[in-house]
């Protein structure tokens, strides 16, 4: 992505407040003025006190008393077009920042599986950040400086024609070392953000699992790859900011060239008697007074390449391809009957590894199918294809009779009830994390609920039951109190086709036995997909599909299956071996 | 910040040079208005070209040595900034890795994140500009109330009253808003917490579908953070205004008082126009510090934020150093009337624990979810300290032994199988980073993970993505056993750790354990009875205590709870068939 695409992104950005942006120019215009207005006035005062006896006091105090009143509203002014700033600053970036999470909440799961959660929050949190302070700087003073620079300019012109000229010609010199040092830095700062992103990465990883790296007395390895991207990370951030740096000293080195340029031509043509020696001192303070604001322009410029090196970061996460956009005339699906058929599946995460082909599968409502094989054989790849986390690479899955891709996602996916291995509390009390599928759950449908699935039992022992903040990932909930709580979730909500994946491999059988319990009677009725190991459970099964690497070699009902005396026979026997 | 301070001692040098060089330029820049001055008196004046050529000379040169002075500044600047910064996250990183499970539970992953991020960048800048601006701006400051006071000592006056008002503002500025950059950073955390929230969840929330809602919830949480930092915009956006308003009115008061003092002869025009370019020249000095003023401000709100971490200390001794000495009557391990309660918690989590077990023992340890099975085998490791009594490993309190050299002897396998980003080998070496290959085939086989290891394309050397997100369940769980196993840990704890593996990959796995008892102390936390019957000891939890201790056929006879446990569980194949049909 390159900087001008970035730039034209964060304009259309700003955009939307282009009102308030001609309103921080016209405070802008008037501040300057006004500014560039006192100077004058203190002139005129000076003139006024000439020597011994000869002040004109009621003249001063009529100027002393227009100075006041200029620097008040110069002051008002001032701070109203900083509001202003700071509004639109962080309007801006509060967009870019709904905009990255809309997009995180769109992104294939194929996207967030194959991305550091590190990098993804480092785009999102230290980038825009850094964003946010360069354009509130851009804001301030580019406006201000470019103002002033017009003004001087016209302030010189009015005095000397030909000096004028110079100055103005010599000007484009300061910019063009501003921009080749700018042009040079863009890289540097990208650098910067990228190993900023590296290391954020690392430091979610080692932090996230602090636990694990302790348990293992890991934390000397993780300092030393710590200190090694760290020293990088130094490097290319001294690099960064001292070229950076360098833009201010070396045009205000040009500018006191132009000074000089200025005073010597000045003082020939004085001396030729050009100008007067008032002229001559009146236009070095002008001339001084507009290149001032190019040096400010100029830092201005460095911190917006800094600002547009981590802006391109977040927009490369914001335009990442969404998933595939629903059809538009796509289905409602509403509780669903349950009837599912998967004819001639073809999937595969990438190309080269061929998993799941020419799979089919006719499941009648209210069938229980449960999905069975070794470890690792692939039993979540079913559930991503179901839920329609990934996509199928060709033939098609049908709820009711209609394509999955014909239904839109959200009621696909809501007309599933999903517990899945992985537990995933949020912060927040343990009621929230109960209500995610129902949020206006009265109380006695939650408890109900933690009943059915044998949760309320610890709920109620917890300091403020219900009411318990749980830290990030659940705080101090063992495994089988966070899957009682998963569980609790899709309890409450019933919906019509479930997903258990491995759902109760934490909790303990004698509780287990119960939820069963409250499950079959959930089931009843209901179709629904089990992950387990547990052949009591799979015995039940209408359905048995056998999964090894990653395919469906075998399916039919437990008593087929053993007569076919083939993998799953194998497995069965195997499990009252040992 | 004096905390913080440590960071720039090897930056002794730069940290010096970077402001005396700032300081250079800045005398620099002041002598170019005198040879201004020079060329039009003499030069001009005196219709002296070769003056003004060699002026002129002079200016150029003084511009040469200003951009050389100028430079040297900002390299010292920034190379002391980013050393400063970079000493300091790799302390705070350290700091954070020692802190111990306690203080983790307490503080939360999402806030240290941020600290070590964007706490530490804000604090970076402030040091880089500090140096680079802090002296120069209170030189020129107070060198031109010194100069004022050379003209006249009444009209002077003036600078004293303004210059200490000045002073009031901005800390009264900075004191008014460095609470609200705290709170800025506070909000940033929260907008932190739930972009990983949803990352982590993001399978659960789309199953839910509640990706609006949680837009919702980002949206508020977003505007939350939106508002505080307008609102600390609104109070330092006062900064610049107030203080040219304070100036000029100084301005305003020393025209009046220097017309009265010409007026009565004490003055001349020339001396109020001097007088005039000094209080300009502060002006403009103090715009340039105002916005240093913000960025300091948010610097010493960050600093303060890392402050707090660092004095956070690990609540746990490290340093014992009791040498371990093996006894064949002592027990490896020891629970004496252990309890444990979690810090904010309200009831205990384990009480009154109390058995042993020798070498090559294995302990099974079965009971209720939430029963304190994994707290109780959390203490082993002392990833907690027990709250009440004393666990003894070989009869000596675990607190008396360095921390490390514990650890080191003791394989975990925690409940929630975690990998980390890199390769099969690099992830097995967290167990022992010296084991030879050999040494991993052979913990790989004991926890039945060669056979899938050995498919892939790259064997040892095959990738592994962070947290392990390409292998399934089941693989993590054997590959984390294999990281445990690598060890070859006196003590191996298995949480729970074998839950996603299927029946016969699970009994191989114990027969593989069985074959390593000599040298080998095993505890098993299971759901399973079949995975614990053969212990040697099966202790049974339920609500934090013990209610049963002794083999599977003891216990089977005389613990309640174990044969509830075992019946619902363990029922013969054929006779659950019968009842089926």
């Amino acid at each position: 992505m390159n900087k001008k695409s970035t730039l034209k992104k964060v304009l259309k950005r700003i955009e939307k407040y282009r009102l308030l942006v001609v309103l921080s120019l016209l405070m802008a215009a008037a501040t300057v003025i006004l500014t560039l207005y006192l100077p004058i006035l203190t002139g005129e005062a000076v003139d006024g006190i000439v020597a011994k006896g000869l002040v004109n006091f009621t003249g001063l105090f009529k100027i002393l008393k227009t100075m006041v009143a200029v620097l008040v509203a110069t002051a008002v002014f001032q701070w109203l077009m900083n509001i202003i700033n700071n509004h639109i600053t962080y309007h801006v970036v509060q967009d870019i920042r709904r905009e990255a999470f809309e997009k995180l909440e769109k992104l294939p799961l194929k996207y967030v599986d194959s991305h550091s959660y590190g990098d993804i929050v480092s785009r999102m949190i230290a980038d825009v950040d850094q964003f946010a302070e360069g354009l509130l700087m851009g804001f301030t003073q580019l406006f201000t400086g470019l103002l002033t620079i017009v003004g001087t300019l016209f302030f010189m012109f009015d005095i000397n024609v030909k000096i004028a000229l110079v100055v103005v010609l010599l000007t484009p010199l300061s910019l063009f070392v501003a921009g080749f040092i700018a042009k040079r830095t863009y890289t540097m700062f990208k650098k910067q953000s990228e190993t900023r992103g590296e290391q954020t990465s690392l430091i979610e990883e080692m932090v996230g699992n602090l636990k694990v790296v302790k348990a293992f007395g890991h934390e000397d390895e993780n300092q030393e790859n710590f200190d090694e991207i760290n020293g990088r990370l130094q490097k290319y951030s001294l690099d960064a900011i001292f070229y950076s740096s360098l833009v201010n000293p070396c045009t205000r080195f040009i500018n006191s060239m132009i000074y000089a340029g200025v005073g010597i031509t000045g003082a020939i043509s004085a001396l030729n008697g050009g100008i007067s020696v008032g002229q001559l001192t009146c236009f070095l303070s002008y001339a001084n007074q507009y290149t001032k604001p190019f040096n400010e322009i100029s830092g201005v410029i460095t911190e917006l390449q800094n600002a547009l090196a981590c802006a391109a970061r977040v927009f490369e996460l914001i335009e990442e391809e969404p998933e595939v956009p629903e059809k538009k005339d796509a289905v409602i699906l509403e509780n669903a009957n349950g009837e599912i058929t998967l004819e001639h599946v073809y999937f595969s995460y990438t190309a080269d590894k061929k998993l799941i082909q020419d799979f089919n599968l006719s499941v009648k409502p209210g069938q229980r199918i449960a999905i069975v094989g070794p470890t690792g054989c692939g039993k979540t790849t079913l559930i991503n294809l179901l839920m329609r986390f990934y996509d199928v690479n060709e033939g098609k899955i049908s709820v009711d009779g209609n394509e999955i891709r014909d239904i839109t996602r959200g009621s696909l996916r809501t007309n599933y009830g999903m517990v899945l291995q992985d537990t995933w509390i949020r912060g927040g009390t343990v009621k929230d994390n109960i209500v995610i599928g129902k949020p206006d759950a009265t109380m006695e449908e939650i408890i109900a609920a933690a009943k059915a699935s044998r949760a309320h039992d610890f709920i109620k022992r917890l300091p403020q039951g219900y009411d318990t903040v749980l830290g990030e990932e659940g705080g101090n909930l063992s495994q089988g109190q966070k899957q009682l709580l998963c569980i609790t979730r899709v309890m409450l909500c019933l919906p019509p086709m479930l997903i258990l994946d491995e759902a109760t491999s934490s909790i303990d059988t004698r509780t287990e036995i119960k939820i069963q319990q409250a499950f079959a009677k959930m089931m009843e009725g209901r179709t629904s997909f089990i992950v387990a190991h547990r052949l009591s459970t799979i015995r039940e099964a209408d359905i048995i599909l056998v999964m090894k690497d990653g395919n469906i070699i075998e399916q039919g009902s437990h008593e087929e299956l053993l007569a076919q005396n083939g993998f799953y026979a194998e497995l069965y026997n195997s499990q009252f071996a040992g | 910040m004096k905390r913080l301070l440590v960071f720039l001692k090897d930056y002794k040098k730069e940290t010096v040079l970077a402001p005396l060089f700032k300081l250079l330029e800045a005398s620099f820049e002041l002598m170019i208005p005198l040879v201004v001055a020079a060329i039009v008196d003499q030069g001009i004046g005196q219709g002296n070209l070769n003056y003004v050529y060699k002026a002129g000379g002079i200016m150029i040169l003084l511009g040469i040595i200003g951009l050389i002075a100028a430079v040297s500044a900002q390299f010292f600047a920034a190379k002391a900034a980013v050393g400063f910064a970079t000493g300091l996250r790799s302390a705070l990183f350290q700091h954070i890795q020692s802190l111990s499970y306690t203080e983790i539970d307490q503080v939360g992953t999402s806030t240290l994140i941020t600290r070590l991020t964007s706490d530490v960048n804000q604090v970076q800048s402030g040091v880089n500009m500090t140096l680079r601006l802090l002296l120069r701006s209170p030189f020129i400051v107070f060198g031109a109330m010194i100069m004022a006071f050379t003209v006249d000592v009444k009209a002077a006056l003036v600078f004293v009253g303004v210059i200490p008002l000045l002073c009031i503002v901005v800390f009264g500025i900075m004191v008014l808003t460095m609470p609200m950059y705290k709170l800025v950073q506070k909000r940033l955390d929260e907008v932190l917490a739930l972009t990983r929230e949803n990352l982590t969840g993001i399978r659960v929330i789309r199953a839910f579908h509640k990706e609006k809602e949680e837009i919702e919830k980002f949206k508020k949480s977003n505007e939350e953070l939106t508002e505080i930092q307008l609102g600390v915009g609104k109070v330092s956006a006062l900064m610049n205004p107030v203080t040219y308003v304070i100036i000029n009115l100084g301005l305003v008061l020393l025209i009046y008082f220097g017309a009265i003092q010409v007026d009565a002869g004490h003055l001349t025009q020339g001396q109020v126009i001097a007088l005039i370019n000094y209080i300009s020249q502060i002006l403009v000095e103090l715009i340039k510090m105002a916005n240093l003023i913000v960025l300091i401000t948010k610097a010493l709100s960050s600093a303060n934020r890392l402050s707090n971490i660092f004095d956070i200390s690990s609540s746990m001794t490290e340093n014992g150093d009791a040498s371990i000495q093996e006894e064949k009557e002592i027990p490896i391990l020891e629970f004496e009337n252990v309890g444990f309660c979690y810090a904010g918690a309200g009831e205990d989590s384990l009480s009154n624990i109390d058995f042993s077990v020798y070498k090559g023992e294995t302990v099974g340890i079965i009971g209720g979810t939430g029963s304190g099975k994994s707290t109780l085998v959390n203490l082993i490791p002392r990833f907690y300290d027990a709250t009440s009594g004393q666990v003894l490993y070989h009869g000596k309190s675990i607190g008396e032994y360095n921390l490390e050299e514990l650890r080191g002897r003791i394989g975990v396998v925690p409940q929630k199988a975690v990998l980390f980003k890199g390769t099969i080998k690099s992830n097995l070496q967290w167990g022992n980073e010296k084991a030879s290959d050999e040494e991993l085939e052979e913990a790989l086989k004991v926890s039945q993970a060669k056979e899938f290891v050995e498919k892939l394309d790259k064997y040892l050397d095959a990738p592994v993505a962070q947290g392990g997100k390409n292998f399934s369940g089941g693989q993590r769980q054997r590959l984390t056993i294999a990281r445990a196993m690598v060890r070859k840990p006196e003590i191996l704890i298995l949480d729970d750790s074998t839950s996603a593996l299927d029946y016969a990959t699970d009994a191989r796995l114990r027969a593989e354990l069985k074959a390593r008892k000599e040298s080998m102390t095993t505890f098993i936390v299971s759901q399973r009875t079949s995975s614990i019957q053969f212990a040697d000891k099966i202790i049974v939890l339920e609500d934090g205590k013990i209610v049963g201790l002794g083999t599977h056929k003891y216990l089977l006879e005389h613990c309640e709870v174990y044969q509830e446990i075992y019946d619902s569980q363990y029922q013969n194949p054929e006779e659950e068939e019968g009842a089926d049909e």
